[in-house]
């Protein structure tokens, strides 16, 4: 393992010093197109091997390396072949001019954030959140209506709803209120069936053995149903803060205040100021990745009993 | 609950198990569906009023009616509920009827759907039928080649480690940001190398569809069983035959579970493809047509027809899903 280990940073280290040697040649050397695709094989090949290498090592460490390694030559191999066939920036810009654009545009990418995601995303997440939660404890005391709204609810979860978006602008105007608005909408059925199906997952033993203890309606709610729900609930969670991402950001593309990260992008597109368009984007993943992440967070600390947990380890 | 259970002794008799099956399962979920539709029906008719009554009452002014705040300044400010309860014969009277209703009522949006899909000519420009072609072909392209691309990559994840540790966290960590925010982009950008029409539409949709799939199917062609993975390899099986007969077969139930996201994912793409474009044809450029020029009844028609659409092409996957699983003996 020790010798598999060392031949992976050897190769990684060798891996380092050609890539300085090919930034500084992309730099320099005359842009011939046979050249530069053999530059960029090479770059891919050497990083394979060394991602080959490394997955063969101990597992804790490959889980770290591969993927961030994999990532790193993705980026390299796009500014390469941004800069070697001079590729225009108004089609795709190097990862560098985005970097730049995003230190030179942090006043406004953060307003667009504060607009976009603290105040339409989150906004419609929580009261969506809250509200669907809130009808699935209603609706989960009666099997009639249980039956009745899971269909529709799973229907209305899959019609593109964000088809909704210029209604409801038209109904709040162009401010905040109405991405919120798109968003409660969005979040409002996965939300809802999910945690309707986790309500009712509850064994019919463990229901009977909550009767036979006396326990109250309320009783069983805390300590049985909510609990045996709680995976159902977070998946519905999970789907629904990228659901909220989109939603407020596509809301904008029908009507928007002069900021926010849908506008950012529909308008810096217009002026074919692609490395601002790519900024905003690196936002939005970042924003993405981090609030699921934060969910997921959440998750394992409250359900660490559920086998789907344990079997991470 | 009085059907006798199927498996009671003469509980077929004078029909067979699996209509006595279906029926009782209908009973079960039929009559809920219809209440709750109804009910959502009836509250939306409600809604209609106060939110319509704003315009119910000024077209009630023009008609000459006494209407109890006298003077549009001094209801500009007023909500439509308390404007509804001040006037609540005139705004009834005319909240259902209105031609540019802030809520058009069911009836209308229906109305114009019929006219717009079998009043007018599929071919032209008003048809429904018209635009809603235009939008589910680059869907149906950009489904199918991000589909099979997923499904290559599943299966290059499945058989090689490396592939696993570095492409696999990417892809479920795409699933988590909003893809749909570089449509424009991609249109815009496609647009300005010469690429127009329906492949800048059917990329964005494959790009959608392909995440979905990759993650179901890595799921899917692991879901053999260990002691089964064994016995293949007890045959000296080789990695392609254990592919074809024992980890495609397994993931059929997750691959038709994906595809039904697939599609809803990559039909929103192709709407939302046309938003930035301008508003030339497409559901969603009639949505953003409709949403210019204030005419609502057209937007809800728009989103019913995107609804439909997005209906029907899950209801054929889970079909599709239905007929293969019962072949293969998996369905339940």
């Amino acid at each position: 393992m020790r010798v598999r280990l060392r031949s992976a940073a050897t190769s990684a280290v060798l891996f380092g010093g050609l890539l300085v040697v090919l930034g500084l040649l992309a730099g320099a050397a005359p842009r011939i197109p046979a050249l530069a695709a053999l530059a960029l094989l090479l770059v891919w090949a050497l990083a394979w091997q060394a991602n080959r290498a490394f997955s063969l090592t101990d597992a804790r460490i490959a889980r770290v390396a591969c993927p961030v390694l994999f990532g790193l030559t993705l980026l390299l191999l796009w500014q390469m072949a941004v800069r070697l066939f001079d590729v225009p920036s108004v089609i795709l810009p190097a990862p560098t001019e985005i970097t730049v654009a995003i230190a030179a545009n942090l006043p406004t990418l953060w307003a667009d954030f504060v607009q976009t995601i603290l105040k339409g995303a989150l906004g419609g997440w929580l009261i969506g959140c809250t509200a669907g939660v809130g009808t699935a404890l209603l609706v989960a005391r009666s099997g009639f209506l249980r039956r009745g709204l899971l269909p529709v609810g799973n229907f209305v979860a899959a019609l593109p709803i964000i088809g909704t978006a210029p209604i409801l602008v038209m109904w709040f105007g162009f401010g905040w209120e109405s991405k919120a608005a798109v968003v409660v909408v969005m979040v409002f059925f996965p939300v809802l069936v999910n945690t309707v199906a986790g309500l009712s997952d509850s064994e019919a033993m463990q229901r009977d053995l909550m009767r036979t203890y006396g326990a109250t309606p309320g009783q069983t709610l805390r300590y049985l149903a909510l609990p045996s729900a709680l995976p159902f609930l977070f998946n519905g969670l999970k789907i629904a803060t990228t659901l909220a991402l989109i939603g407020a950001i596509v809301a904008e593309f029908f009507g928007s205040p002069t900021l926010g990260m849908g506008f950012r992008i529909s308008t810096e597109v217009g002026r074919l100021n692609l490395p601002m368009v790519w900024a905003t984007i690196v936002v939005a993943a970042l924003t993405g990745s981090l609030s699921y992440g934060l969910v997921a967070r959440l998750e394992r600390r409250l359900t660490f009993w559920h086998p789907s947990q344990q079997a991470r380890g | 609950m009085t059907d006798a259970p199927l498996s009671a002794p003469g509980a077929g008799i004078g029909r067979s198990g699996r209509v006595a099956h279906l029926s009782r399962h209908a009973r079960a979920t039929v009559g809920p569906v219809l209440l709750v539709v109804a009910a959502l029906v009836a509250l939306w008719y409600l809604a209609c009023i106060p939110m319509n009554a704003q315009n119910a009452v000024l077209l009630a002014e023009r008609e000459d009616i006494a209407v109890t705040p006298a003077t549009a300044a001094e209801r500009r400010d007023m909500g439509g509920l308390a404007l509804t309860f001040a006037n609540p014969a005139v705004a009834t009277a005319r909240a259902f009827a209105q031609e540019r209703p802030r809520l058009p009522a069911p009836h209308q949006v229906l109305t114009e759907l019929w006219n717009t899909t079998v009043g007018v000519a599929p071919t032209s420009k008003r048809s429904l039928l018209h635009h809603a072609r235009i939008t589910l072909v680059p869907t149906l392209i950009g489904f199918a080649l991000g589909s099979l691309a997923g499904i290559a990559l599943a299966i290059g994840i499945v058989h090689s480690r490396v592939m696993d540790l570095s492409v696999m966290p990417w892809a479920i960590a795409s699933q988590t940001i909003p893809i749909l925010a570089i449509a424009p982009m991609i249109i815009v950008v496609m647009n300005s190398i010469g690429v127009q029409g329906v492949l800048p539409k059917a990329t964005i949709s494959a790009y959608l569809s392909f995440f979905p799939v990759t993650v179901g199917m890595v799921k899917g062609l692991r879901a053999p069983a260990p002691s089964d993975l064994d016995l293949m390899r007890t045959w000296n099986a080789g990695p392609a035959r254990t592919l074809l007969s024992l980890r495609l077969p397994a993931s059929i139930p997750y691959l038709f579970a994906s595809l039904k996201i697939a599609v809803a994912a990559a039909l929103v793409g192709a709407i939302v493809g046309e938003l930035p474009t301008g508003a030339v044809a497409g559901l969603g450029a009639r949505l953003l047509a409709g949403s210019y020029y204030g005419q609502t009844v057209q937007i809800w028609s728009a989103l019913f027809a995107a609804a439909v659409v997005a209906a029907a092409l899950v209801a054929a996957i889970a079909a599709l899903e239905r007929l293969t699983l019962r072949r293969m003996g998996l369905a339940r």
